[in-house]
C-alpha cells in the first residue's frame, strides 16, 4: 500500500475550503492598511517634486517682482547695470551667456558627433566602453577645478599662443588682443565641460539604429563614412539636435568655470577676446554682497531668467529625443 | 546575354563590360584550377566559383574548406539548419563577412575570373556588382522611394538626372513595384508595407550594376502573400542576373532554385541541381535534412 | 591574370580616410584638455599636500602652515544635511515612480523631475536663499544643505526608478504569490534586490553634490573656522578653492590646487566605485 499521507477520504476534492472572509472582493478600500500607508508614503515623497519645482517658479518670479516693477521692460533691453543709482540692465549679461554659449556648442557639437561616432562606429566592440568611460570622467570633474584650470592655464596659454594668431583674423570677432580672460576662453572651456553630455546623447542616437541600416548602406557598395552618413547621420539628425540643445542648456547655466574665466566685465563687444560676464557669473558674484533689495532683486530676476530658458531648452531637448526613440522602434 | 548597362563614361567599367561578353571556354584542366570551366554541362557558365573557403569569427571556425559553383542565371540556393553557416557563406561572396569585428577568411571566391579575396581588391566595388538584399527590409527612413532605389547611383557619383529617373524606373519595374508606387515616388521609404519595403530594397540593389544578387532569407519577415510575389519576381530576375538565396523554408529552395547547395556545421555536405537533391541526394545526411530528421 | 575589375575609388577612399580620421581627432582633441587637467592638478596640488592641509585651519598669508580642514569638515557636514534632507525623499519618489508610475500623476513627477534636475546649480541657491537664508537672517549650513539636496532628490529618484524597474517582475509576483502584502513585496524583496544599484545611486548623488560650489555662495556662505553649527555659515571645500583661486596671493592660489587634487582624487574614486558595483549590462546615465 502506498505512504498514508493522502487517504480517499481527504483527497483535495472534498477537503474543506479555506476560508478568505470578505477580502475577496478586492475594492480599494479593503486594501490593507498597510499597503495605503506604504503607497501614500511614496506618493507623498514624489509629491514634493512637483511641489518644490512649482515653488521655485512663485519665489523666483516673487523674488523679481520689484526688480521688473521698477525697471520695467528696460531690464530686458538695457545694458546699465548700476547698483548704486539703483539701474539694472542685463543685456550685457544676456549677450555674454549667449555668446559663450554659442562658441561652447560650435566646438562641442562637432567634436561630441564625431567622438560619439568614433566611437559607436569605427572601434572595436571591446574598446568601446573604455573610450566612453575616458570622455564621461570629464564630465565628474567639478566646474570649480575646470574655473581653476581655466585661470591659471588655459587663459595663459590663449594670451601667450592664441590670441597672437587669432588677431591676424579679418572681422569684428578677433579685434584686439586681451589677457586670456575672455569671452572666448569661457566659451572654450564651457565646451569643454558639456562634450560628455553631448557625445553620451548621440551615442544613445546612434546606437538605436539596428546594424542592419549599416549594413544594407555597405551591401550597395558604400565606404564605411558613406554607410555611416547614409544609415546612421542621416535619420538621427533630430536627436543630434537633441543632444545639442541639451549641451545648450548646460552650457548656459554653468556658473563656475565661466565666472574664473570671463573676465567680470559687464560689456558687450563683438571682440570675443575681450573679457565680458553671464548671467550666472554675476549672480555668482554680486548675490553674497548684495545689500539693497533692489540689488537683490534685480539678482533673482536674472536667475528667473535663467530658470525659464533652461526649462524650455530641456523641455524641447526631451521632446526631440523622445521623438527620435519611438520612430526608430518601428 | 549581358544586363542592361547605364552608360557611363568611366573606362574602367568599359573594359568590365567587355570582359563579361567573352564566350565562356571548354577546358579539359583539372577541377583545382577552375577557370571559365564548367560544372555539369556545356551551356552553364560559371559566375562565381568558391574554393577552399574557410571563414572565422574570432577563434571560432564557422566554414571549413567549402567548395562549389554559382552558375550563371540561375538561382542557387542555400539550405541547412540554424547556425549551419549558410548566412556566413553568402556573406563571404560580397565581402561582407569581414565587416564585423574579428571575422576572418581564408580561400578563393573568383567571380568571371577575377579573385574577390585578393589584397587589391577593394570591397566596395565587388558590392557593386554583388548586390545584398537581408531579411529584415531596411529602406532608409529619411529617403523618399525614388531616393532609395537611387542611392546606390548617387554614391558612385552617377548624377545626371535623366540617367538616374531611368533608372529607377527601370529598377522599380524590375522589382515588379512600379506600378505601386509610381505616384508615390515622393513619400518615404518607411511608408511602405512590408513586402513592398523588401522590393524596394530588391530594387535599389538592382540600380547599381548588380548582375548577382544575394538574398539572405529575404522573405523570413513577410506575409505568405508577399513571400509569393518575392518568389514570382525571382523567376523573371533570373533572366537577366544570378541569384543566389539563403532560405530556412526547403519548399521554397525546391520551388525557386535550379542548384542547391546544403550546409551543416560549417561544412558544405553536398551541392548539385535541385531536384536530385530533394529527390535522390547522394549524402545521408542530406537525405535525412530534407526528410525532417533533424533541424 | 585577368586585370582587376574592382579597383579602388581613390576620391571615395580619401574622404573616407578624411572623416573617419577627423572623428579620431576629435577624440584626440577631448583628450587634450582633460590629460592637462589632470597633470596640473596633480602636479602644481601635490606639494601643498601635507598633514597642515588637512589638521590646520586657515591661516592669514604669510603664516606657514595653513590648511583647509575646516572645509573638509564643513563639506561633509553639507553633504550629510543634503543627504539627510534628499536621499528618502529621492529614494521614496524613486520606488514610487518605479512601481505606482503608470499614471498622469507620475508623469507629471518625472516631468518635473526633469526640469528640476536641468535648473542650473545657481538658480538652486536662490530658491534656498529665499527660503531659507532670509526668514533665518543670514547664511547657515542649513541653508547650503538644503540647496544641494535640491539637486540630489530628482538625480536619486531617477536612478531609483531606472534601478527598480529592472528587477524581473517573476520576483516580484513570486513574493506576492506568497501571501506577502504588496508593500511588504516591494520593501521587502525588491528594493533589497535592487539596493546595490540603489547604493549607488546615492553614492553617485552624493558625489555630485560634493563638487557643486555655486549654490553655497550665499546660503552656506563660507567660514574661516570650524563649522559652530547648524545655523551658522560653513566653509565648504570648493568655495574654499573658488575663494583661494580668485585671491591675489600666491601662497593661497598653491592652497587652492592642493584643494582641488584632493576634491578630484574623492570624485573619481566614488565615480570609479560606482562604475565597479554596477553590472556591466546597466550603466547609470548621469
Amino acid at each position: 500500500m502506498s505512504s498514508t499521507v493522502t487517504t480517499p477520504e481527504t483527497s483535495p476534492g472534498s477537503a474543506p475550503a479555506p476560508s478568505f472572509g470578505n477580502n475577496l472582493k478586492a475594492s480599494r478600500s479593503a486594501l490593507p492598511s498597510g499597503d495605503r500607508v506604504f503607497e501614500g508614503l511614496v506618493a507623498g515623497a514624489a509629491g514634493v517634486i512637483p511641489l518644490l519645482a512649482a515653488a521655485m517658479l512663485l519665489l523666483l518670479a516673487v523674488a523679481s517682482w520689484t526688480c521688473f516693477q521698477e525697471q520695467g521692460f528696460g531690464f530686458f533691453t538695457t545694458q546699465d547695470w548700476d547698483p548704486v543709482k539703483e539701474h539694472f540692465g542685463m543685456l550685457a549679461f544676456a549677450y555674454g551667456t549667449l555668446a559663450s554659449s554659442a562658441i561652447a556648442l560650435l566646438t562641442a557639437g562637432p567634436i561630441g558627433v564625431g567622438i560619439a561616432l568614433a566611437i559607436t562606429e569605427f572601434t572595436k566592440p571591446k574598446y568601446r566602453e573604455i573610450a566612453a568611460w575616458v570622455v564621461e570622467t570629464l564630465s565628474a570633474i567639478p566646474s570649480v577645478i575646470f574655473g581653476l584650470w581655466g585661470m591659471f592655464v588655459m587663459a595663459p596659454f590663449m594670451r601667450a599662443h592664441i590670441e597672437p594668431l587669432l588677431v591676424h583674423i579679418p572681422g569684428p570677432f578677433f579685434r584686439e588682443a586681451g589677457t586670456g580672460l575672455s569671452l572666448l576662453t569661457a566659451g572654450l572651456v564651457v565646451g569643454i565641460m558639456i562634450l560628455p553630455t553631448v557625445m553620451a546623447v548621440c551615442r544613445e542616437v546612434f546606437n538605436a539604429i539596428p546594424i542592419s541600416m549599416r549594413e544594407s548602406a555597405l551591401a550597395l557598395g558604400s565606404t564605411r563614412w558613406e554607410a555611416v552618413r547614409l544609415a546612421v547621420l542621416a535619420p538621427s539628425t533630430p536627436g543630434i539636435i537633441g543632444a545639442l540643445i541639451l549641451g545648450m542648456g548646460r552650457a548656459l547655466g554653468e556658473t563656475m568655470a565661466v565666472t574664473m574665466v570671463i573676465g567680470n566685465r559687464a560689456e558687450i563687444s563683438t571682440n570675443l577676446l575681450a573679457p565680458s560676464d553671464s548671467l550666472a557669473s554675476a549672480i555668482a558674484n554680486q548675490f553674497a554682497e548684495a545689500a539693497s533689495p533692489g540689488h537683490l532683486s534685480a539678482l533673482a530676476a536674472l536667475g528667473f531668467v535663467l530658470f525659464l530658458i533652461t526649462m524650455l531648452l530641456n523641455m524641447a531637448a526631451r521632446l526631440l529625443v523622445w521623438a527620435v526613440a519611438n520612430r526608430v522602434r518601428h | 546575354m549581358p544586363p542592361e548597362e547605364p552608360v557611363s563614361t568611366d573606362t574602367m567599367e568599359k573594359e568590365a563590360k567587355q570582359r563579361t561578353v567573352a564566350p565562356p571556354m571548354v577546358t579539359a584542366r583539372a577541377p583545382q584550377v577552375p577557370d571559365q570551366g564548367q560544372a555539369g554541362g556545356d551551356k552553364d557558365q560559371v559566375k562565381i566559383q568558391v574554393h577552399g573557403l574557410n571563414a572565422w569569427f574570432g577563434e571560432k571556425q564557422v566554414l571549413h574548406d567549402v567548395n562549389f559553383k554559382v552558375v550563371e542565371h540561375q538561382v542557387t540556393a542555400m539550405i541547412g539548419p540554424s547556425g549551419c553557416g549558410k548566412s556566413t557563406l553568402i556573406r563571404c561572396l560580397n565581402r561582407m563577412h569581414e565587416t564585423v569585428s574579428g571575422a576572418e577568411l581564408k580561400g578563393s571566391i573568383r567571380y568571371e575570373n577575377q579573385e574577390i579575396l585578393a589584397p587589391d581588391v577593394d570591397p566596395v566595388a565587388v558590392r557593386r556588382r554583388i548586390g545584398m538584399v537581408f531579411q529584415k527590409p531596411t529602406p532608409f527612413p529619411t529617403l523618399t522611394i525614388f531616393e532609395n532605389v537611387a542611392v546606390g547611383m548617387r554614391l558612385h557619383g552617377i548624377h545626371d538626372q535623366k540617367l538616374v529617373t531611368a533608372t529607377v524606373e527601370r529598377s522599380l519595374r524590375g522589382a515588379a513595384l512600379w506600378d505601386e508606387v509610381k505616384d508615390v515616388l515622393h513619400k518615404p521609404g518607411g511608408s511602405l508595407s512590408g513586402g513592398q519595403q523588401q522590393r524596394l530594397c530588391i530594387a535599389r540593389a538592382l540600380a547599381i550594376e548588380t548582375d548577382v544578387l544575394l538574398l539572405d532569407e529575404p522573405c523570413s519577415a513577410l506575409d505568405p502573400i508577399s513571400t509569393a510575389k518575392v518568389e514570382e519576381l525571382l523567376f523573371e530576375l533570373k533572366n537577366k542576373y544570378t541569384i543566389v538565396i539563403v532560405t530556412h523554408n526547403m519548399q521554397q529552395a525546391a520551388r525557386v532554385s535550379e542548384r542547391t547547395v546544403f550546409m551543416l556545421n560549417g561544412k558544405l555536405i553536398e551541392y548539385g541541381p535541385t531536384d536530385k537533391m530533394f529527390t535522390a541526394p547522394d549524402n545521408r545526411l542530406t537525405e535525412d535534412y530534407i526528410t525532417g530528421r533533424f533541424g | 591574370m585577368a586585370e582587376n575589375l574592382f579597383k579602388v575609388d581613390v576620391k571615395r577612399a580619401r574622404i573616407d580616410r578624411l572623416m573617419r580620421g577627423l572623428c579620431w581627432a576629435g577624440l584626440a582633441v577631448a583628450l587634450v584638455p582633460l590629460l592637462s587637467l589632470l597633470f596640473m592638478v596633480i602636479t602644481r596640488g601635490w606639494h601643498r599636500l601635507d598633514l597642515d592641509f588637512f589638521m590646520h585651519l586657515p591661516r592669514p598669508v604669510g603664516i606657514p602652515g595653513g590648511g583647509m580642514s575646516n572645509a573638509l569638515v564643513g563639506s561633509i557636514e553639507l553633504v550629510a544635511i543634503a543627504s539627510v534632507i534628499g536621499m528618502p525623499i529621492g529614494v521614496l519618489a524613486g520606488i514610487f515612480l518605479a512601481e505606482y508610475g503608470d499614471n498622469r500623476f507620475a508623469k507629471t513627477v518625472r516631468f518635473y523631475a526633469d526640469v528640476l534636475s536641468g535648473v542650473p546649480s545657481i538658480v538652486t541657491g536662490i530658491f534656498a536663499y529665499q527660503l531659507v537664508v532670509k526668514p533665518m537672517h543670514g547664511f547657515s549650513g542649513l541653508a547650503g544643505g538644503f540647496a544641494l539636496s535640491l539637486m540630489m532628490i530628482p538625480l536619486i529618484a531617477r536612478i531609483t526608478e531606472e534601478v527598480v524597474r529592472l528587477v524581473p517582475t517573476g520576483l516580484r509576483e513570486a513574493a506576492l504569490a506568497l501571501g506577502v502584502p504588496r508593500w511588504r513585496s516591494i520593501v521587502s524583496v525588491v528594493v533589497r534586490t535592487a539596493m546595490s544599484g540603489i547604493a549607488t545611486g546615492l553614492l553617485l548623488a552624493a558625489t555630485r553634490v560634493a563638487s557643486e560650489t555655486a549654490p553655497l555662495l550665499f546660503t552656506a556662505f563660507n567660514n574661516q573656522f570650524w563649522p559652530s553649527g547648524l545655523n551658522q555659515p560653513t566653509a565648504s571645500l570648493t568655495v574654499q578653492i573658488f575663494t583661494y583661486a580668485i585671491s591675489p596671493y600666491q601662497e593661497w592660489q598653491d592652497v587652492a590646487w592642493t584643494g582641488a587634487l584632493v576634491l578630484l582624487m574623492m570624485v573619481l574614486l566614488a565615480s570609479l566605485a560606482s562604475r565597479l558595483t554596477v553590472s556591466k549590462n546597466r550603466q547609470i546615465q548621469l
